[in-house]
């Protein structure tokens, strides 16, 4: 400020000694390029990052899955008061490694009650998942006791699936199921929290359903559209 | 500003110039000539990068009074994830992330029919246990030691992080075998990501790449394993080394502060 003809009259470079600064300008050429080159970096590195952490999220999170029925069998094979084992591919292309055990029954309607007519899919055939509630071990149903056993850390379920000791935080999961050209199919997996209620977006095991857990597990993006 | 010039840390004894003998005057044999090439080369090298004004403030530091061998852990551990990443290269030149098979075949080729497959995967399957006590036990030592004080809370905070990294490396390398041990545990530790109020959900469908554990999940295990995190360890392993370097080592609780009036309390 030695010079008082040479001192900046703008508000704006009035703080700031520099040669350069002149009558109305907001930035000063210095501080211009500053930003011009963080901001040129800025680009540079999310046209890289962006697109790369997208492809390893956005499918994984968003992309919906085709909805797939597999035939198990003729609707006579299936009895109300026991459990038949069958095998259906969740996954397909790796083998062994995508295939998983459903439990399946007729509907009983001692114990699970008058059917619901007005879910397509959850009536005449109960499926169960043998994907343990805890952690997703596999479980496996024991006729003499009339349950479902975890062999990881001991949950116990019910006839129902219903949890009946142990770890788990809700009943095992289930599938749709629909008879189609006298054909039992079995569809994409829901999960039901401990009043049977029905969630169409499956959670993962451990992810409590009752109360305040509904919130907390918010249900996925890639939920198979059922029609 | 000029900045003072610090004198240069001193060189050990042994690594001092020594005198001319009498006598020995003009006689040079051939080690003597492989000597000179070899100080001129790193003298070639010095010259360009002056790297050995680092490398001495690096290596020959003081160490306080006290030092003992709980002090080498750190190193220890440094050593173990060395060891960790050469076999691990090595293995990845057999390895297939295949989830159909192939994965579980390849490790079954290497432990049964590479000359010493068996030795070096033994290496990397039980050096990685060992890494991980290491971890702890220089933790401890830290901890114990009264280490982690200021100024060197942030070099706690890096080696926090690096116990972090490294037990996501030994829950990404334990799926790679492929085998129901892996496939099952990986299934468990997954689940328990997912039980995080909010995220976890989230968490567990981007662990997996998708909502059930499938073919990607392998291969998405396998890059995270032996590309993201090793680099991601390395970087803050020169972190933390570059603050003990820095800061230098704190000596152990039990030595009193001898000699120096400043630092010994009055007693009334």
């Amino acid at each position: 400020m030695s010079d008082p003809r040479k001192t900046p009259k703008s508000k704006y470079t009035a703080d700031r000694d520099m040669p350069g600064a002149f009558e109305g300008e907001t930035v000063t050429r210095r501080r211009f390029m500053t930003l011009t080159a963080h901001g040129a970096g800025a680009v540079a590195v999310s046209a890289f990052a962006l697109p790369t952490l997208g492809f390893a999220a956005g499918s994984a999170l968003f992309e919906r899955p085709e909805v797939q029925w597999q035939s198990v069998g003729a609707p006579e094979d299936f009895p109300s008061d026991t459990y038949v084992p069958k095998v259906v591919t969740e996954i397909s292309g790796i083998g062994e490694v995508g295939k998983t055990t459903v439990y399946m029954r007729a509907h009983n309607e001692r114990i699970d009650g008058p059917v619901d007519e007005s879910v397509p899919g959850t009536g005449e055939f109960l499926a169960i998942s043998t994907r343990c509630m805890h952690l997703g071990c596999p479980v496996r149903y024991v006729e003499a006791s009339a349950r479902f056993i975890c062999p990881c850390h001991g949950g116990v379920y019910d006839f129902t699936g219903a949890v009946s000791g142990g770890p788990p935080v809700r009943p095992l999961d289930r599938f749709y199921v629909r008879v189609q050209n006298g054909q039992v199919q079995v569809g994409p997996r829901y999960s039901v929290n401990s009043e049977f209620k029905r969630f169409p977006s499956y959670r993962d095991p451990g992810q409590d359903l009752d109360g305040i857990g509904q919130y907390l597990y918010p249900g996925r993006f890639s939920t198979p559209k059922l029609d | 500003m000029k900045l003072p010039k610090l004198p240069a840390p001193p060189l050990p004894n042994a690594l001092q110039p020594r005198p001319q003998r009498p006598g020995e005057g003009e006689k040079r044999g051939p080690v003597d000539h492989a000597k000179e090439a070899g100080i001129s080369a790193v003298d070639w090298v010095d010259e360009r990068t002056s790297l050995s004004g680092g490398l001495r403030w690096l290596m020959f530091r003081k160490v306080p009074k006290g030092t003992n061998w709980f002090y080498t852990l750190g190193s220890a551990t440094m050593f173990a994830f060395l060891s960790q990443a050469v076999t691990g290269v090595f293995l990845a030149m057999y390895y297939r992330p295949d989830a159909a098979g192939g994965a579980y075949e390849s490790i079954r080729y290497v432990t049964n029919e590479v000359f010493l497959g068996e030795f070096v995967r033994g290496m990397h399957k039980w050096g990685s246990t060992v890494m991980v006590i290491l971890v702890f036990l220089h933790m401890a030592r830290v901890f114990f030691f009264g280490a982690y004080k200021y100024p060197r809370e942030l070099n706690w905070i890096i080696g926090a992080v690096l116990l972090i990294l490294t037990m996501v490396m030994s829950f990404t390398g334990y799926l790679l075998p492929f085998d129901q041990r892996s496939y099952w545990a990986t299934i468990v530790g997954v689940n328990i990501n997912g039980t995080g109020p909010m995220v976890g959900p989230f968490l567990s469908d981007f662990l997996r790449g998708g909502a059930e554990f499938g073919a990607t999940t392998l291969s998405r295990f396998y890059a995270i394993h032996m590309l993201l995190l090793p680099g991601a360890i390395a970087a803050m392993i020169g972190a933390h080394l570059y603050l003990v370097a820095k800061l230098g080592t704190t000596a152990p609780p039990w030595m009193k502060s001898d000699g120096d009036d400043r630092l010994t309390e009055d007693r009334v």
